[in-house]
């Protein structure tokens, strides 16, 4: 077993759970050392596979008797290492808790377990007319419980909004064992709001009602090739800046079109700069005057070739290239690494420019897939790690791209997370007095630190992992603003 | 283990939900990302643990994993690697180890296996009823009782058989062990619709196992012999494509040019092994198609599926046929749990997906299931007899093409 986890830890947990249902081994334990993000590893302390929400409290309160930290984990495809374990302590894992509770199309809402996949929502009710929005490149294998923790995005976000405009109402496992449950039309705090892209520092969501979106009356999806981003930057101004607001705008760069074409054989246009994925979706008279202004924009814009999905499968088709795109870059790069952040969409090709000098600068191939309509960069990182010094420059130049997105007004992640990865840039764009309050409200949640601890913040302050490591009262206190627990 | 076929996983997990093991157990270690992880880890110095070892063993070598990968990791043949490497160096229990003995001493022999067929022809179903007590004594003698299929009459093919018609092409055809000695019905319709097609076809009597089995299971050595073997048998009978109807043979003889070395490898690419399926697709009709009035349900193989890639040749040829109506089963891409020696060595998890598989063929309301894999015809046809929910019949592809052909009233 875990040698950092205390003695009799395991026997407690064997009262609650099947002896299957706890991991001890240390071959097995390994396997669990990481999600998405490779380059974070830890093996756990004990893994443990709950089928219920009581099971899961029983879990937390044994670590609250102990003291020892847990950490919740779905399908492990995090991009931030949100779910990265402790050595000395318990990690979750959903996977068994992957059931469709109800759905009620009436009132358009399903309750799902956590371990659900995003996509398996979507399957079971899309006979009756209707889909779960939210939709990451991941959808297939990623958690809802992961997509409530990190507020998941997807192409669709721009039209339809993020995890937390889907979520109704939650379950969840309070840092100490309760089981509480959170709504949006509890009145006061919007508790519900706070707990959605809490990266798991606030508990446990064991059941999710999630909103059910009627599919819309017609779908068109357009690809625009064009010889470089900078005009198909421009296309996607025009489209917003025209008051058209698609479904979805994404592009891609050659040499993500490149790992794309090596993975799915996606027969993008040949000899494409980038490309421009837009979907429509809506009432038929809607869809097709704005595809209309589409078309247009993107020909003034200097689009060379347009396609048009005729069919649902010549749909699917054009999505599988963008979709796949971040492990495709396996194909074509050894090791890579996946950034994510946000700039305001005009200030796009600027900061593409300064990407790519960044690039030749340090000798690091960097590949660019993204969500264009809002400025959600997904910049791909290529570097061989057998190479020398080639995954500190990669880290590097992944560094100061971000610092280009908060230089330029914008974030240090668009969908991803925080996680563990960026915690240390979360001082770029924070004061010392916003990270404080942000401590008060995880407080208030999770007073002995011990849910998921050493994420989304650089350091813990206030009453977290080390008490007193701040100085003096803290400013809010101070002026009477908040009180500390 | 190569260790570049390894770094090729960068650990997304797209594979997770394609995955029969992890679907049943939802654990990481019995995912293919997670075998994956063991293998690196073993490569790195840990020792081959009986833990980790059951791992691997549980994998039922599917290849959905492969369909799945947006990274292009060879997993086939990773685990192809990784099972030589638990052969090598694990030491099985005594009683898996005579079980294991039992299988790979039997089934690549045709002739053994035939000597098998007449205690299984009068006793089928007595096994039936003393299964439940062989279940307490070794899960996998009881399903090996409960999977073997009543006995029909021996069929005995010709050396060749004449094209009808203009002959649009000659071919050689495999017989196999299981599909020839349990399921000779499905040879005679496969060479009558070749036939019937304007292909002649050829079939050398002195063909053995094509090695499918014991590759599949990490006994290299023995999947090198059977394989040089069969390329001799077809370059002795003069033809240079091989026509397969079962999805783990040909599966396994497209590999050919990769597991053999130097001059065989050569040899091996010289002969061309097609699928009955793809080939059909591929050639075009001939033949007139008669109607048959059948709602039937297609079950992918996996080795073809997943592993050969042909999903659109076989439905395409069974929407070609009048009158007869084609459903799909929900969850089609995850195995049903046969999987070549799977449900064999690893009952209990055969068991829940045949199970598992069953409800979702039953729930297509079809009145025949189409299989083109005699693995998978057993498994479902046992599990749905576990259900007792009444027997749907089970028949291979050819069998329901050679009944259009002929334009008999129903599938034999």
């Amino acid at each position: 077993m875990g040698t950092k986890t205390p003695d009799g830890l395991v026997r407690r947990l064997l009262e609650s759970l099947d002896h299957r249902a706890v991991i001890t081994d240390p071959v097995r334990l390994r396997t669990y050392e990481c999600d998405g993000l490779t380059h974070h590893r830890a093996t756990p302390g004990v893994v443990v596979l709950p089928e219920t929400a009581e099971q899961i409290a029983a879990v937390v309160r044994v670590c609250n008797e102990y003291g020892v930290p847990f950490v919740a984990r779905g399908a492990g495809t995090g991009l931030s290492g949100g779910a990265l374990p402790r050595t000395d302590g318990v990690l979750i894992v959903t996977s068994r808790m992957r059931r469709i509770l109800s759905v009620d199309v009436a009132d358009r809402r399903a309750v799902v377990e956590p371990g659900v996949t995003n996509l398996a929502i979507t399957e079971a009710v899309r006979d009756l007319g209707y889909y779960y929005a939210p939709d990451p490149s991941s959808q297939q294998v990623c958690t809802i419980g992961g997509n409530v923790a990190e507020n998941s995005g997807g192409a669709h976000c721009l039209k339809y909004g993020f995890t937390v405009n889907h979520v109704l109402a939650l379950e969840i496992v309070t840092p100490d064992g309760d089981i509480v449950e959170l709504s949006n039309t509890d009145p006061g705090y919007d508790l519900l709001g706070a707990f959605v892209g809490s990266e798991g520092t606030l508990g446990i969501a064991t059941k999710i009602t999630v909103r059910l979106t009627r599919a819309p009356e017609t779908v068109t999806t357009l690809l625009a090739a064009f010889d470089g981003i900078e005009q198909g930057g421009q296309a996607v101004s025009a489209i917003i800046g025209g008051g058209i607001v698609p479904a979805a705008i994404e592009m891609m760069d050659a040499l993500a079109i490149e790992a794309a074409e090596a993975a799915v054989a996606c027969a993008y246009p040949e000899g494409a700069g980038a490309v421009l994925i837009v979907e429509l979706d809506g009432p038929v008279p809607e869809v097709t005057h704005q595809f209309d202004e589409v078309t247009r924009i993107c020909r003034e814009n200097g689009a060379f070739e347009l396609r048009v999905a005729a069919d649902p499968a010549e749909r699917a088709a054009i999505w599988k290239g963008r979709k796949s795109a971040f492990a495709a870059v396996g194909r074509i790069s050894p090791a890579y690494i996946v950034q994510d952040g946000v700039v305001p969409r005009t200030a796009l090709p600027e900061v593409l420019a300064s990407i790519d000098r960044l690039s030749r600068e340090y000798g690091i191939r960097v590949a660019n897939v993204f969500h264009a309509g809002d400025g959600n960069l997904h910049p791909l990182v290529l570097f061989d790690d057998a190479e020398a010094g080639a995954g500190e420059r990669a880290e590097l130049v992944s560094g100061k791209i971000l610092d280009l997105c908060v230089e330029h007004g914008g974030s240090i992640t668009g969908e991803h997370g925080v996680g563990v990865d960026k915690s240390r840039y979360m001082p770029k764009m924070f004061s010392d007095n916003d990270l404080d309050t942000m401590q008060l409200v995880r407080c208030a949640f999770d007073p002995r630190g011990l849910s998921n601890p050493g994420k989304v913040f650089p350091t813990p302050r206030l009453c977290g992992e080390v008490p007193g490591v701040r100085k003096g009262v803290h400013p809010l206190v101070e002026s009477g603003q908040a009180e500390q627990f | 283990m190569d260790p570049e076929l390894i770094n090729d996983c960068v650990h997304c997990g797209f594979c997770l939900p394609t995955c029969p093991t992890y679907v049943l157990w939802g654990e990481e270690m019995d995912s293919p990302r997670g075998r994956i992880h063991l293998m690196r880890q073993h490569v790195e110095g840990t020792p081959l643990t009986p833990e980790m070892a059951g791992h691997f063993d549980a994998c039922l070598g599917c290849m959905a994993c492969v369909t799945a990968c947006p990274s292009g990791v060879r997993y086939d043949r990773l685990i192809e690697q990784t099972r030589a490497e638990v052969e090598r160096t694990h030491v099985r229990r005594p009683d898996d180890r005579a079980l294991r003995a039992v299988v790979f001493q039997l089934f690549p022999y045709p002739r053994r296996l035939r000597a098998m067929r007449l205690p299984l022809r009068l006793s089928a179903g007595l096994r039936r009823r003393i299964a439940p007590r062989l279940e307490r004594i070794n899960p996998s003698m009881a399903a090996m009782a409960e999977l073997a299929p009543a006995v029909p009459a021996r069929v005995r093919l010709p050396r060749r058989v004449e094209a009808r018609g203009r002959r649009r092409a000659t071919v050689g055809m495999l017989t196999g062990c299981v599909q020839g000695e349990f399921f000779p019905q499905v040879n005679a319709a496969t060479a009558r619709v070749l036939a019937l097609e304007g292909c002649e076809v050829v079939i050398p009597p002195s063909q053995g196992c094509c090695g499918a089995l014991s590759l599949h299971s990490g006994l290299q050595g023995q999947a090198e012999r059977f394989a040089r073997r069969t390329i001799a048998a077809f370059e002795r009978a003069g033809v240079d494509t091989v026509v397969v109807n079962a999805a783990g043979c040909g599966s396994t003889m497209k590999e050919y040019a990769e597991i053999l070395e130097g001059e065989w490898a050569d040899r091996a690419r010289a002969i061309r092994t097609v699928d009955l399926t793809e080939y059909l697709a591929e050639l075009g009709p001939a033949a007139e198609r008669h109607p048959l009035p059948l709602t039937v349900a297609y079950h992918d193989a996996c080795h073809l599926a997943h592993a050969q890639g042909i999903r659109s040749q076989p439905r395409q040829l069974l929407t070609a046929i009048p009158d007869l109506e084609l459903r799909e089963i929900s969850e089609s891409s995850i195995c049903c749990g046969s999987a070549g020696t799977y449900n064999l060595f690893q009952p209990e998890a055969a068991r829940e997906l045949g199970d598992r598989k069953a409800e979702r063929v039953l729930a297509t309301g079809a009145d025949l299931l189409v299989s083109a894999n005699p693995g998978c015809t057993m498994q479902i046809t046992s599990a749905i007899r576990r259900r007792g929910a009444g027997a749907l019949p089970v028949a291979h592809i050819a069998q329901v093409l050679d009944a259009s052909l002929r334009g008999l009233p129903g599938v034999p």
